[in-house]
């Protein structure tokens, strides 16, 4: 066995893998606060990487603005997503919120064409190309760049959800929403937050992932290895999501490369209903599991 | 506070922090739990509404500080005072920070945060920011667990935390629902009376929901007992002591002042139910 390529075909997984893991974050914001199963997360990532390329290359701006613009943009859409879809249908069952964001997916694959139309775009490159080398074992400095920003900004949630006030709300409306009103906490606005957060993490994601691979409307599909991420981990758990996302980041890569590329999505799911068999509320999950 | 309860304070009579008129509460549109609930709570008074199970005690603290709306139930009639302003269509956390602040049924403390953030959380009341002394001075035991999560804390540690977030809220009137809910005589004891000297030292006023009558009667100084819905009998603490249904049925005593079995009550109370 070829340890050397074993290695490297590892480190790619794990770079995905924190791709992953930071995306399954923004999944789990949303469902541990508002109890939505967001099925638009792969299109809100895909969102992200749209409004950067628009900022960095239709409007060639320096990219440290269209980053930033990108983020501020996101944010708007999080809340503004929350405030109209979400929000009013609070008290409905989960079936129909959930089958809202399927079509809020829809409609941004919709709105992302007719602005930038269908074809694959290569996003202006903003991380460093040069390649590296761990050892003797080869690394694409895109992956690595990115899984670095990845693990800042997972590390960076964590430490706030732990230790800011507004984490401490948050994780209080999870655990119990009417206790939560009686502390005063004003949890709409919660609610808020949590989408607002969600989507800059996935417009995050999103231009990571696209600074990798290149973007497309279709790269919602992200989306579909972050539910069994997130499935995997535990649907309300944070340190789930970041598990799983390496793991399955991994899996894929190995299965890819040593299996073939049409074997990837075999060996997720295969992992998915082994866990769901062994553990049907995931691997750090809490018990009670939504019933859709 | 309101210009005429500052007006009422100055004459020497206590103003009422909280007024409820002839409140009815239906839920989902069809089911009526109050009919036409009055009470009142003086500024710095301990006042106990008592009553059997499913009479609308809980019900009516929901009414009170609004979290009825969470459950699809709603004032159909009638109004609260709240320190002179209605509180019909402000939100719970509105409410509580402006100093009403209801400790739920079954405490209800955030079982996955640990007992200090239990506490943070409760800063968004308002009070005194982060500096917890003054609830670990009254619950020294809270103090040494306050790194630990709290759903791994006793049933009376859970109480005491639960009291201890409306200590961080410092709210002018906490609604009390059952405190002494699944303790042992012992704990209930002491929870009683740290309630009773929260309400001396801080001048906390309190509406206390309660099953245990004799508990709730010494802490109080007036106490309403409600059935169906309504209230049925109501009065300064002492009288009702004396008063003979209430000897029987709420504090279970027989006329010569002996303690009767349970199953006597019941009986006797099959035989005559209050105002129908």
């Amino acid at each position: 066995m070829d340890w050397l390529f074993f290695f490297e075909i590892s480190l790619a997984g794990l770079g995905t893998g924190g791709l992953y893991a930071l995306t399954g974050l923004a999944f789990v914001l949303i469902y541990k606060a508002t109890r939505v199963i967001n099925l638009a997360i792969g299109e809100l990532l895909m969102l992200g990487a749209y409004l950067f390329f628009g900022f960095a290359a239709g409007l060639a701006l320096p990219h440290w603005m269209a980053i930033l613009l990108t983020l501020l943009l996101a944010a708007v859409v999080g809340g503004g997503v929350e405030r109209l879809f979400i929000r009013p249908m609070l008290g409905e069952s989960p079936i129909s919120v959930f089958m809202l964001t399927i079509g809020l997916g829809s409609i941004l694959i919709g709105v992302v064409e007719l602005i930038w139309g269908p074809n694959p775009q290569r996003l202006p490159e903003f991380l460093p190309t040069t390649p590296l080398f761990l050892g003797e074992a080869y690394l694409s400095s895109k992956i690595a760049a990115a899984f670095a920003a990845a693990a800042v900004m997972v590390v960076a949630f964590v430490l706030v959800f732990r230790f800011w006030r507004g984490g401490v709300a948050l994780r209080a409306t999870a655990s119990d929403q009417a206790a939560a009103y009686s502390m005063g906490i004003n949890v709409p606005q919660v609610f808020s937050l949590a989408w607002v957060v969600a989507c800059v993490i996935a417009a995050a994601a999103g231009m990571l992932v696209g600074a990798i691979g290149g973007i497309a409307p279709t790269m919602g599909v992200f989306g579909l290895s972050v539910l069994v991420v997130v499935i995997v981990g535990g649907l309300d758990s944070v340190f789930g999501a970041l598990v799983a996302g390496l793991l399955i980041g991994l899996l894929e890569a190995l299965a890819g490369a040593y299996l073939g590329g049409e074997y990837k999505l075999l060996a997720t799911f295969s992992l998915l209903v082994v866990v769901l068999m062994l553990r049907p509320y995931g691997l750090f999950g809490t018990h009670e599991i939504e019933r859709l | 506070m309101t210009a005429a309860a500052r007006t009422l304070e100055r004459l020497g009579e206590p103003a009422t922090v909280l007024a409820v008129n002839n409140v009815e509460v239906v839920y989902n549109h069809t089911v009526q739990v109050l009919r036409g609930l009055s009470l009142q709570v003086a500024e710095g008074s301990v006042v106990a509404l008592l009553g059997s199970n499913g009479a609308g005690k809980t019900t009516t603290l929901k009414a009170i500080s609004g979290l009825l709306a969470l459950e699809n139930g709603a004032i159909t009639a009638g109004d609260v005072q709240f320190d002179g302003a209605s509180v019909r269509g402000r939100a719970p956390h509105a409410l509580v920070r402006g100093g009403l602040f209801h400790v739920m049924e079954g405490r209800r403390i955030f079982e996955d945060l640990t007992v200090e953030e239990n506490l943070v959380a409760a800063t968004y009341a308002g009070g005194a920011g982060r500096d917890f002394d003054l609830v670990y001075e009254y619950f020294p035991r809270l103090a040494e667990r306050r790194r630990a999560l709290a759903g791994y804390l006793s049933g009376g540690e859970q109480q005491m935390l639960a009291i201890g977030r409306a200590l961080v809220a410092a709210p002018r009137i906490i609604l009390l629902d059952e405190p002494s809910l699944g303790l042992s005589p012992m704990l209930t004891e002491e929870i009683f009376t740290i309630i009773a000297r929260i309400n001396a030292e801080r001048g906390t006023s309190m509406l206390l929901v309660e099953q245990n009558a004799a508990m709730a009667f010494a802490v109080s100084s007036y106490a309403y007992i409600m059935e169906t819905g309504r209230i049925v009998i109501d009065g300064p603490v002492e009288r009702l002591m004396r008063d003979q249904d209430v000897r029987e049925f709420y504090l279970g005593m027989g006329e010569e002042g002996a303690a009767r079995s349970y199953r006597d009550v019941k009986h006797y109370k099959r035989r005559k139910r209050w105002l129908s």
